[in-house]
């Protein structure tokens, strides 16, 4: 089993984000712009809502039959002269690329983005073994340059500022100090990237759908680095979790339509490429199929929707919660609402904080394209944190002594009315103290001298039929 | 028609008047309402935490309680999807008395426009107002369109809003966007809770509105503590106090009387 990860307190993490006001709003802004685009394209299909549903459907049925789908598109691929490499988990995944680049004595990689490889952490382990990693999407060259990981699985340099992206391209690139134009940066990218491209001995893609009836490949981006990086080298390794599966050809339509406009707005990504076996007889096309825990997943009856992702990100531009903390506060490769599904699946414990970073607004299952009943997951999972005793002990204790005022309600409504003698009676410095989190930044409601089961009692009960007990 | 009033606990406790509007709403629209005097939460607390366990006998509390009339009546979206959408976790499938109970819980507005058929209310509201949707009447209990998706719907709290003489609703950026409050939420995460709430009636402030309206007072809660500790030119008030005639409350605090 994988090494036990850190435990991420989201609350905590999120604080610096969510406290710088003007960043917050900065980036809470550009992510609802990006939504925005998004309802603008899904207002302009009449058909929306049925393209939802198939896609949800078509991924159910992939899903209920995956083993034999992946037969299929291992039979195919292999006919049409791919290699497809079976990995049960990340270190598995890690070494199959390993191996492979050793084979052929390569040591320049060039790569498109690819969630799974970041789940895998692959950069980190080649960068390890002395293989020298450049990702090519020009928001993963950002964050790669500064030592970070993305923030978002579409936009991985959403959270930082041009200003950024300049003082680091200064650094590395050379571009002029103070430089903030992002034609201009994008220019010394384009120009950086360039040579990282011939340079290259392998191309690693990610995948987005691959075809089990025809053994193809898909892969979608906007910068056409993908193309560029494995029409190249004479070696193209794609990296794929093996639920990116679609049974038919003619089903790949339903999700091009729905992937970017859901994604970024676009009614189509710039680039859709397909590919199907090597290039040439020269070349090579490895695929890695990569369970690592997507098999638990799919047996688990309530979970198991969360493996039709087909990782567009809107959920994560329509969280509120996740535009004002940010990317980095989950501190797991997906971030998110699906991100805070996908994390405790893979390791409770680690992830308990984020199925609770959420105020069950249930936008982000409004949103999926999928029909990821996102926010219901999120509250299953609460159920399943509390039921291995990872809710904290003074939460249970509270809910514990919740539930039984709830059932007592003579004690519920003396309760109350202490409650309320005490906000109207003591001082403010005691009732809206630092010990109480919702008064550090709210008022308490001015209390009432009455309750309405008072109020009721008083003015209406006589003249009502007595209620049973 | 004999309807129970379902009164949420912390309506009950801090916000009377929210449940004597509706009380006084439903008798001007000539239904015979009791209130179950026993009654005090659905649960949703421990339910949301993921406390199933003690949300549990909670909620075989309330359907003992709540059963044999022909509908139950509440003024809060996120209190009535528990019932709805949340409660079968806790009764058997063929649970008759339960099932019976969850097809007869209705939100206030959705009660009045859905199962009385009414779309107009006498009476007259003459001041620039915003709607604040609660997320769980949204897009739980499908009270109104959601943004996200794709499906003409009514807005129920609109119908009756419009209908009074005088309103005037305005439009609001980021129509249906979460304020934060979202329960334990709250206070969990208090930080980003704070910031949403804050967004939030900044968008209601932009609107022009002089009041935001909307069918939960837990989120109208979470928003008047944020508008009072910054005073903000703000004010909210429930849809029940709307429709029932209250007035526009004077200074920017939630009207309790």
């Amino acid at each position: 089993m994988s090494i036990a990860l850190p435990i991420v307190d989201h609350p905590q993490a999120a604080k610096d984000f969510v406290n710088n006001v003007p960043r917050s709003h900065w980036h809470d802004d550009s992510l609802w712009f990006v939504r925005s685009k998004r309802d603008r394209q899904a207002q302009s299909l009449p058909e929306w809502e049925y393209l939802r549903e198939t896609a949800s459907a078509i991924k159910r049925h992939t899903i209920a039959n995956l083993a034999d789908y992946l037969q299929e598109f291992e039979a195919n691929a292999t006919r049409m002269g791919a290699v497809v490499h079976w990995a049960a988990d990340a270190a598995e995944h890690n070494e199959i690329v390993l191996g492979l680049l050793r084979r052929n004595e390569t040591h320049r990689i060039i790569k498109s983005k690819s969630m799974l490889t970041e789940e895998c952490g692959l950069n980190e382990y080649l960068i390890e073994n002395g293989i020298d990693v450049v990702d090519t999407d020009l928001g993963e060259r950002i964050v790669q340059l500064r030592g970070e990981t993305p923030s978002h699985i579409v936009l991985p340099a959403i959270h930082i500022k041009k200003e950024e992206v300049g003082e680091t391209f200064h650094q590395h690139l050379g571009t002029r100090k103070g430089e903030a134009d992002p034609q201009v940066l994008t220019e010394a990218a384009r120009g950086h990237l360039r040579g990282k491209f011939l340079d290259g001995e392998v191309g690693i893609t990610g995948v987005n759908f691959a075809i089990a009836e025809t053994g193809g490949i898909v892969v979608c981006t906007n910068e056409g680095n993908a193309d560029l990086g494995v029409s190249l080298p004479r070696i193209h390794i794609a990296c794929m979790g093996i639920e990116k599966l679609l049974p038919r050809f003619e089903n790949l339509a339903v999700f091009t339509r729905l992937l970017a406009r859901s994604a970024t707005g676009q009614p189509i990504t710039s680039y859709t490429s397909h590919f199907h076996g090597p290039r040439d007889a020269d070349s090579e096309l490895h695929i890695v199929l990569v369970d690592n825990g997507r098999t638990r997943i799919r047996d688990s009856d309530t979970f198991r929707d969360s493996l039709n992702c087909i990782r567009c990100g809107a959920c994560m531009n329509t969280c509120p919660v996740y535009r004002r903390s940010g990317g980095h506060s989950y501190r797991a490769t997906v971030p998110g609402p699906i991100g805070s599904v996908l994390g405790p699946s893979k390791d409770m414990k680690a992830h308990k904080s984020l199925p609770y970073a959420c105020s069950l607004c249930g936008s982000c299952t409004d949103v999926c394209p999928v029909k990821i009943p996102l926010h219901h997951q999120l509250l299953a999972w609460r159920k399943v944190l509390v039921g291995q005793r990872l809710l904290a002990w003074n939460k249970r204790v509270g809910m514990k002594a919740a539930s039984w005022l709830f059932r007592h309600p003579r004690v519920f409504a003396a309760a109350g009315y202490s409650a309320r003698m005490a906000l109207r009676y003591l001082p403010k410095s005691l009732t809206h103290n630092r010990l109480n989190e919702w008064a550090i930044d709210r008022d308490l409601p001015d209390p009432p001298k009455q309750s309405f089961r008072a109020w009721y009692a008083q003015n209406r009960k006589n003249t009502q039929a007595e209620q049973s007990e | 028609m004999n309807v129970a009033l379902f009164v949420p606990c912390y309506i009950d406790q801090f916000f009377p008047d929210v449940a004597i509007s509706t009380l006084e709403l439903l008798e001007s629209q000539g239904v015979s309402v009791s209130f179950p005097e026993f009654q005090t939460c659905c649960g949703q607390p421990m339910a949301n935490t993921g406390c199933n366990a003690d949300a549990a006998p909670v909620a075989r509390k309330f359907v003992e309680m709540f059963s044999g009339f022909d509908a139950v009546v509440c003024p809060s979206g996120s209190c009535t999807s528990m019932i709805r959408n949340h409660y079968q976790e806790y009764f058997a499938a063929d649970d008759e008395r339960f099932n019976q109970l969850r097809d007869s819980t209705f939100e206030l507005c959705e009660f009045l426009v859905d199962r009385l058929g009414i779309r107009k209310i006498e009476g007259s509201f003459p001041h620039r107002v915003s709607i604040h949707s609660s997320c769980h009447g949204l897009r739980e209990l499908r009270l109104g369109p959601s943004s996200e998706q794709m499906v003409p719907r009514e807005n129920k709290l609109r119908i009756l809003l419009e209908s009074l003489e005088g309103v005037e609703i305005e439009s609001i950026r980021r129509q249906d966007e979460c304020c934060g409050f979202g329960g334990t939420f709250a206070v969990t995460e208090r930080e980003t809770s704070v910031a949403m709430g804050v967004d939030r009636v900044q968008d209601h402030v932009e609107s022009g509105s002089e009041v935001m309206i909307g069918g939960d007072m837990s989120c109208l809660m979470h928003m008047q503590g944020l508008i009072s500790r910054r005073e903000m030119p703000m004010r909210v008030m429930h849809i029940a106090e709307v429709l029932a005639g209250r007035p526009l409350p004077s200074s920017p605090a939630v009207s309790a009387r």
